[in-house]
């Protein structure tokens, strides 16, 4: 009866992550908000401007990138909230199972749902700033490598603030600093693919960030909901 | 055995748990029965490793229990006030997914101990969100059952049941007993179970 687990770290995982699919997939509102309010913000650069299609492809990148920062932002919220406000996060503490893994899969799941599809919008939404057909792989490939650093690092700010009844703006403060980095090589990369050059240096840069955020996050996120469910 | 020696909690200014001792052996269950706001949700909190004790010695068979968590919380069943269920699924995909995160059960078993619970005759595909309480607690008791632990901390799990889900919840923690279980139940309607190793404990000063 003093059962031991009998599934291992990453059946759990996996089973968080197919509950976290089906979950989103019954509520579709909650992760379509970010998509939209991303195409809508950065939608909204052209008609403010001059409709000048040097002027446009010369702000694409700042206007992805910072359509993208926030949306990110605003998916972050609704990271652990439910779970930790459901007692969920407090079983999966209480699991036996590594949290840090468990936390990773709900972060896996939170980039499936928001930053997948962010990166995949984002380089058709370039196209409307006058970007070239073939930047596409490029941006795609920022947007891509840019959104896992914004999720994984995300999740530790969602974490620190998880407590907290209005923890919205605190979590913006405490996150864009750590994802100026993020944002300066996105962009970079970005402005290098629509120029028709090479973007291979800024690309390598967030791939490296991407997988500084996958080493350290999860268990700095582990720790702060930890902190955040005492 | 669970053994708890001269455990101090402080929350902010209030000294809740003062030097706290007890034990539970198995096949027993103690029943704090203590006024509101005494620190019975905080005691079962500190023991399962959520909260940080003061000071004090929380012992599993014998070894501390932060010495090895997963295997201390591979162990322990933890039912609190929230019975955290999620009110998009129903109850069957809710049982599936929470024993996905330790133990294999096939749908039978799901299915026996929804039945068990009285919540086996509701429309499979109803949302849990459409349950009572009373009746999401019996989802989270049915879930109690199959996680197959041997120290169950129960956090007011009489709450919202009606006469047939407290039987069901005594009949639950009678067998849990009998198979040589664990159990430290927070509770003030105190569960009633005839026959069975049941200790109370009115207050926190009084002794264990």
């Amino acid at each position: 009866m003093n059962a031991p687990l009998q599934v291992g770290a990453f059946a759990a995982a996996r089973s968080v992550l197919v509950r976290d699919l089906l979950l989103a997939f019954r509520r579709p509102g909650e992760w379509t908000q970010p998509l939209a309010f991303f195409v809508i913000v950065v939608l909204l650069f052209p008609l403010a401007l001059d409709p000048e299609p040097a002027l446009l492809r010369t702000l694409a990148p700042a206007a992805l990138w910072v359509g993208l920062l926030l949306a990110s932002m605003l998916a972050l919220d609704f990271l652990f909230r439910e779970d930790g406000r459901d007692g969920t996060l407090e079983q999966f503490a209480l699991s036996g199972q590594p949290f840090s893994v468990l936390l990773l899969a709900k972060t896996v799941t939170h980039w499936l749902l928001t930053g997948l599809p962010l990166a995949i919008v984002g380089p058709l939404v370039a196209l409307a700033f006058g970007a070239p057909a073939a930047a596409i792989p490029g941006v795609l490939a920022a947007l891509l490598l840019g959104s896992v650093g914004l999720s994984l690092v995300g999740a530790i700010g969602a974490g620190l603030t998880l407590g907290l009844r209005r923890g919205g703006a605190l979590l913006s403060l405490l996150l864009l600093p750590l994802l100026i980095p993020t944002l300066i090589f996105g962009a970079r990369a970005t402005q290098l693919a629509m120029l028709g050059e090479s973007a291979a240096v800024p690309l390598y840069l967030l791939g490296a960030l991407a997988v500084l955020a996958l080493t350290l996050a999860p268990l700095a996120a582990a720790a702060a909901v930890r902190i955040s469910l005492e | 055995m669970l053994e708890v020696r001269g455990l101090h909690l402080w929350r902010g200014e209030r000294h809740l748990l003062q030097g706290l001792g007890f034990t539970v052996a198995s096949g027993e269950a103690l029943q704090l029965l203590w006024p509101n706001g005494t620190g019975k949700t905080s005691l079962l909190r500190c023991i399962a490793g959520l909260l940080h004790a003061d000071s004090g010695d929380i012992l599993w068979q014998g070894r501390p229990a932060g010495a090895d968590p997963a295997a201390f919380h591979a162990a322990l069943a933890y039912l609190a006030h929230e019975p955290a269920l999620k009110g998009d699924l129903t109850a069957l995909e809710n049982l599936r997914f929470s024993l996905g995160l330790r133990v294999r059960a096939g749908e039978a078993a799901l299915r026996a101990a929804l039945e068990a619970a009285g919540v086996g005759q509701l429309d499979p595909q109803q949302p849990v969100r459409s349950f009572s309480a009373g009746q999401q607690k019996r989802v989270a008791l049915a879930r109690l059952s199959l996680w197959g632990a041997r120290l169950w901390l129960l956090d007011e799990p009489a709450a919202n049941l009606d006469a047939a889900g407290q039987a069901v919840l005594a009949e639950f923690l009678s067998r849990h007993l009998a198979a040589g279980g664990l159990a430290l139940v927070a509770t003030h309607q105190g569960v009633q179970l005839p026959g069975m190793p049941l200790r109370h404990w009115r207050t926190p000063r009084e002794a264990a």
